[in-house]
């Protein structure tokens, strides 16, 4: 029934599914989550760090990485795939400034990366990448993006959003907690990526890795101490809500 | 120190390596800011030097769209390589790429009709000044220039240059250069472009304009 319209990707199924697509989808699923909010000024990409094995070097396990001064990205799913994919996206970045002499904006190099997914779901002999990604940054008129793209090359603008493991339920969060006024402070977009992360990392600040990026300024990946800072801001703040929440 | 002048097509490159390292060294480079054309001149503000990287400056002349097609090109890659690996080329390492690149393109049906001159601060091994021309030649000089304006000024270069100049007499030396080819340079050259490198980065010193010089 499904079992044969599984084998070539560029098959559809009866009911219209592409199954390669949809499976790819489940590999992202089983990624680490990635969080991204999209402040006023600032811009903010959080991710689960797996813990590493006690010999291995942590810092070549990165997963949010710099495409170009003015965008960055973070995924979820087969790393390998986007490895592929961030240097493609990375090579595009300069020829893009080199053909237009302007740095591309976020969405251009979405629509790239996005190209890129979807020729892979129509092509034979090969299957799509295994990664959603969470793409932002600033346009150089300092509007702040964030996009997310996923395995069958769609992508959708969002104001703050997650990928990979337990993505609903950090999703759920942020659409409870999102708050327009807050985006206005840098503090507190940062602190809204933290808190929705620490809701699904088990063993706090240790496990998670920030990135953010201020208008005209690159990226900068926050020291542990910066993130347990944060973390311990908010874990007073929620003892204070829980403190009033007893009072009345 | 070390610095560099650069007159259009005759350009004088000079660089000096700051041996005491006490604190540190620095390069200065200097282009003009015309195109000369037969009799006639045109105003050009066209920057001749590209900043490859925060301490890499290239400056290119030669055939005109050559010029700024390759240098844009090697800048970008340069870029790449910092995106691609998280940290930036060093001097040493740009001039080389650049200068296999040239070659690569010298025996195939487009060459690139350029001379170089790219000055660069290492953080290990200080400032350093790599002269390259359009047949692919790669040499890491005290101080350097390209063009018809090199007869004149390396004979001053030559005279003048210590390996531990200051600063200050890094900048007169290059005043002296120029002032002899405002005295025995047949093209006239009114107005120079000058950037010194040195550990802090790029910076932009203010235009010389020779006496007499209109």
């Amino acid at each position: 029934m499904a079992m044969s319209y599984d084998r070539a990707i560029t098959v559809f199924s009866p009911d219209g599914h592409l199954f390669q697509v949809e499976y790819a989808q489940e590999a992202v699923k089983k990624g680490s989550t990635a969080v991204g909010v999209r402040g006023k000024n600032v811009v903010v990409l959080g991710v689960e760090k797996k813990t590493v094995a006690k010999l291995q070097d942590d810092r070549t396990v990165r997963k949010i990485c710099a495409l170009d001064d003015n965008v960055f990205m973070a995924f979820a799913g087969l790393t390998a795939d986007a490895r592929i994919v961030v240097n493609r996206a990375r090579v595009e970045c300069q020829s893009h400034r080199l053909t237009v002499e302007d740095p591309v904006t976020v969405e251009y190099i979405t629509r790239f990366i996005s190209s890129i997914k979807q020729r892979y779901t129509q092509s034979n002999g090969r299957r799509p990448f295994g990664i959603s990604s969470l793409i932002v940054g600033f346009d150089f008129d300092g509007t702040p993006h964030l996009y997310q793209t996923d395995p069958s090359g769609t992508y959708h603008a969002w104001k703050a959003n997650a990928i990979g493991r337990s993505a609903k339920t950090v999703r759920e969060f942020l659409e409870k907690n999102y708050k327009e006024e807050h985006m206005e402070s840098d503090t507190d977009t940062i602190k809204l990526a933290i808190r929705a992360l620490l809701e699904v990392v088990q063993s706090g600040g240790k496990n998670i890795e920030l990135a953010i990026m201020k208008r005209d300024e690159s990226m900068k990946i926050l020291v542990q101490e910066e993130i347990e800072e944060y973390v311990t801001a908010i874990v007073k703040e929620k003892e204070e809500a829980e403190k009033q929440k007893k009072k009345t | 120190m070390g610095w560099i002048e650069i007159l259009d097509r005759a350009e004088v490159v000079t660089d000096k390596h700051h041996i005491r390292g006490s604190t540190g060294g620095g390069e200065i480079r200097r282009a003009p800011n015309l195109v000369p054309l037969r009799i006639t001149c045109l105003p050009n503000d066209q920057d001749k030097m590209f900043k490859l990287s925060d301490k890499i400056l290239l400056l290119c002349v030669g055939e005109a769209g050559d010029t700024v097609q390759f240098a844009e090109y090697i800048q970008k890659n340069i870029q790449l390589y910092k995106m691609r690996n998280g940290y930036e080329l060093s001097p040493k390492a740009a001039a080389n790429f650049t200068r296999k690149n040239l070659a690569d393109y010298l025996r195939s049906r487009t060459p690139y009709h350029v001379n170089l001159l790219l000055a660069g601060f290492d953080e290990t091994d200080g400032p350093g000044l790599y002269y390259m021309d359009h047949l692919s030649a790669l040499a890491k000089a005290p101080f350097a220039a390209h063009g018809y304006g090199a007869y004149l000024t390396l004979s001053i270069l030559d005279r003048y240059y210590r390996p531990d100049l200051t600063r200050d007499e890094a900048v007169d030396l290059l005043k002296k250069c120029i002032e002899e080819l405002n005295k025995r340079f047949i093209l006239n050259l009114p107005s120079f472009s000058v950037r010194l490198i040195d550990k802090e980065g790029i910076h932009d010193l203010e235009k010389l304009m020779p006496v007499g010089a209109k």
